[in-house]
């Protein structure tokens, strides 16, 4: 489409070398590779999965193939537990990640803010999780939690909790196991993105309450918040989002399970379309995840005026 | 509130810095309320680091809780029977060829968004932030069939495409802002001074850029290189597969190799901690929108 309507308009070639005006074709032009690839790679694959959401399709059962109207979504929301089953976690998930995340990630921007002895070598070391992939949270979690030589074994060495316990493998501990592991990862990234935007209130603020006799809890309150507040609402939603979307962690860590406890419905996506092959029903239920994530961000950007501004 | 701190903030870096005679307010914060909780964050933090270390240099079946007698037995093995030297080069080329894809494509949309105006601007940036939200995760069958009617299973294109795909929306807008940042007079500047658009830019304005670029491509390399569900669908080849799904292999192994896993996590790791040593005067700066700063 940008190239259409490119091409519909060859500017006049310039006589002189006026760079300052504007040949018309270069935006579309410079915009073109990027909209081509998220037309091919973004845009199609999206409108691909709200097709098959309509069909029953699983390249195992070919024979059943073909359309088959809201059938998938009917059966999603009247006859599947385990959708609401893994809803329910991916709520659950990503209310309990992001608002500890955003809690202990605002502390950490405010402390490391200060001015203090060994404050770069503290900062690095604050921010470090923040690069560690997923999967490599996984790893270095499963070392952690192992039940013969993981610090379990060593807190029943000092008579903390009994030997051979597996966060990992009990129902009742695996949801808090698999928060800290990335709790671990996520508090630094709303640490960094926070930090960022405090460096640019300006000092005089600071100052001139100072002088007025503001308390250190009321220059927060009423200079730094609100200065923080676009970027706390846009990391927030973001960072929830991403948190829902996110399958590394989980698929590595737990794999969903023990027995589906820590499924979340991306998770459940997948099972369904790489192990039973069951696209159909698979794409029905992206669908559903597509609306609950589009409805969301709107509520959320309304609620916080974000939308208000140009960007 | 937020209004009336701009023209302030103008106006302080307009004007030359004096020095100042009231003391600051965060000078004045008890050293017990920094240290404290920053050293109990910083056990959290530094734990599951010394304990990922303490496994892959510690003789396999040992408890000791300092990793002597050292060896490297778990690197080696890692590298040469589980492969991880393959995996390694395979997610050098998928992070190096990402990096230098988003940001030449970011760079030329970012700058289209920041300079002109023209009529699918608004729909673009529309599409730019709607997508955002759109999880490469909930993707993947769609984003197979496409690669294998390219016939690009199987091959590290296919992860690099994708992967470049998903970082360009966020790495547009940064650097868009980034170069609404570079006042549009110094470019003028260059024009009459007979440059031509493009060799304005790249004397002037690129130079500006730095450390947003510099932010914008180390993140995509790192994303890519962590980065596990591409690989893990797109290449089925042992040869083909990318660092994170080794270390996958060696999780969901029947009996874990907690030796070898650890060694294969510190191979991981090590490229992100080089990038992000290189970077970190960087990082923030960039990200502080304070791109022409200085």
């Amino acid at each position: 489409m940008a190239q259409a309507a490119a091409v519909a308009k060859p500017p006049a070639p310039p006589r002189r070398r006026r760079a300052s005006a504007t040949p018309r074709r270069l935006p579309y032009l410079l915009i073109a590779p990027a909209a081509l690839l998220m037309l091919g790679f973004i845009a199609y694959p999206v409108i691909s999965v709200f097709y098959y959401s309509l069909q029953n399709y699983n390249p195992t059962k070919p024979w059943r193939n073909g359309f088959a109207g809201l059938d998938n979504f009917t059966h999603a929301f009247t006859n599947d537990p385990q959708f609401w089953d893994t809803l329910t976690f991916s709520a659950k998930w990503v209310v309990v990640e992001v608002g500890l995340q955003l809690l202990f990630g605002l502390a950490l921007a405010l402390i490391v803010n200060q001015t203090f002895v060994g404050r770069s070598i503290g900062r690095a070391l604050v921010f470090s999780p923040w690069a560690v992939s997923g999967v490599l949270t996984s790893a270095i979690w499963v070392l952690l939690y192992n039940s013969q030589t993981g610090v379990t074994r060593y807190l029943a060495d000092m008579g903390i909790g009994q030997y051979g316990t597996s966060w990992l493998s009990d129902p009742s501990t695996v949801f808090s196991a698999a928060v800290v592991a990335d709790l671990w990862r996520g508090v630094p990234f709303f640490a960094i993105l926070i930090l960022a935007d405090l460096q640019s209130v300006s000092k005089d603020l600071y100052e001139a309450a100072e002088v007025d006799g503001a308390s250190r809890f009321q220059q927060f309150r009423n200079i730094t918040l609100p200065h923080l507040k676009d970027a706390i609402v846009l990391s927030t939603l973001l960072r929830a989002v991403w948190e829902f979307n996110n399958v590394d962690l989980l698929y590595t860590l737990t794999g969903g399970g023990p027995a589906g406890e820590t499924t979340t419905l991306p998770l459940y996506v997948a099972n369904t379309s790489v192990e039973a092959h069951n696209f159909g029903y698979a794409s029905a239920l992206t669908t559903v995840a597509f609306v609950i994530l589009l409805f969301f961000s709107i509520i959320y950007l309304r609620l916080s005026k974000f939308g208000g501004g140009d960007k | 509130m937020i209004t009336e701190i701009a023209p302030a903030r103008e106006r302080e870096s307009a004007a030359p810095q004096q020095p100042r005679k009231v003391r600051r307010a965060w000078d004045e914060v008890p050293r017990w309320q920094i240290y404290l909780p920053l050293g109990i964050y910083l056990v959290f933090t530094l734990i599951p680091f010394y304990w990922i270390l303490l496994f892959a240099f510690r003789p396999a079946g040992s408890t000791s809780l300092v990793p002597w007698p050292m060896t490297l037995d778990h690197f080696q093995k890692v590298w040469t029977e589980r492969s991880f030297g393959v995996y390694f080069q395979n997610s050098v080329y998928v992070g190096v060829a990402t990096l230098i894809l988003t940001t030449v494509v970011a760079l030329a949309g970012g700058y289209a968004l920041a300079r002109f105006e023209f009529k699918v601007k608004r729909a673009f940036m529309l599409a730019l932030l709607c997508s955002q939200f759109v999880p490469g995760a909930l993707l993947l069958v769609p984003l197979f069939q496409i690669f294998a009617k390219l016939q690009m299973i199987n091959s590290l294109g296919s992860v690099i495409l994708a992967e470049t795909v998903f970082q360009l929306p966020l790495s547009m807008i940064l650097i868009s802002g980034f170069i609404r940042n570079v006042p549009q007079s110094l470019e003028e500047a260059a024009w009459v001074d007979g440059c031509n658009r493009f060799s304005a830019f790249r004397i002037v304005v690129l130079p500006l850029l730095r450390p947003g670029l510099i932010a914008v491509g180390s993140f995509a390399f790192v994303h890519a290189w962590n980065h596990f569900l591409f690989a893990l669908m797109f290449l089925s080849d042992q040869s083909k597969q990318t660092i994170p799904v080794g270390l996958n292999t060696l999780m969901s192994a029947d009996s874990v190799d907690l030796g070898a896993l650890a060694a294969g996590g510190i191979v991981a790791a090590i490229p992100v901690v080089i990038v992000f040593a290189f970077i970190q005067k960087w990082l923030i700066t960039g990200f502080s929108a304070g791109a022409v700063k200085g």
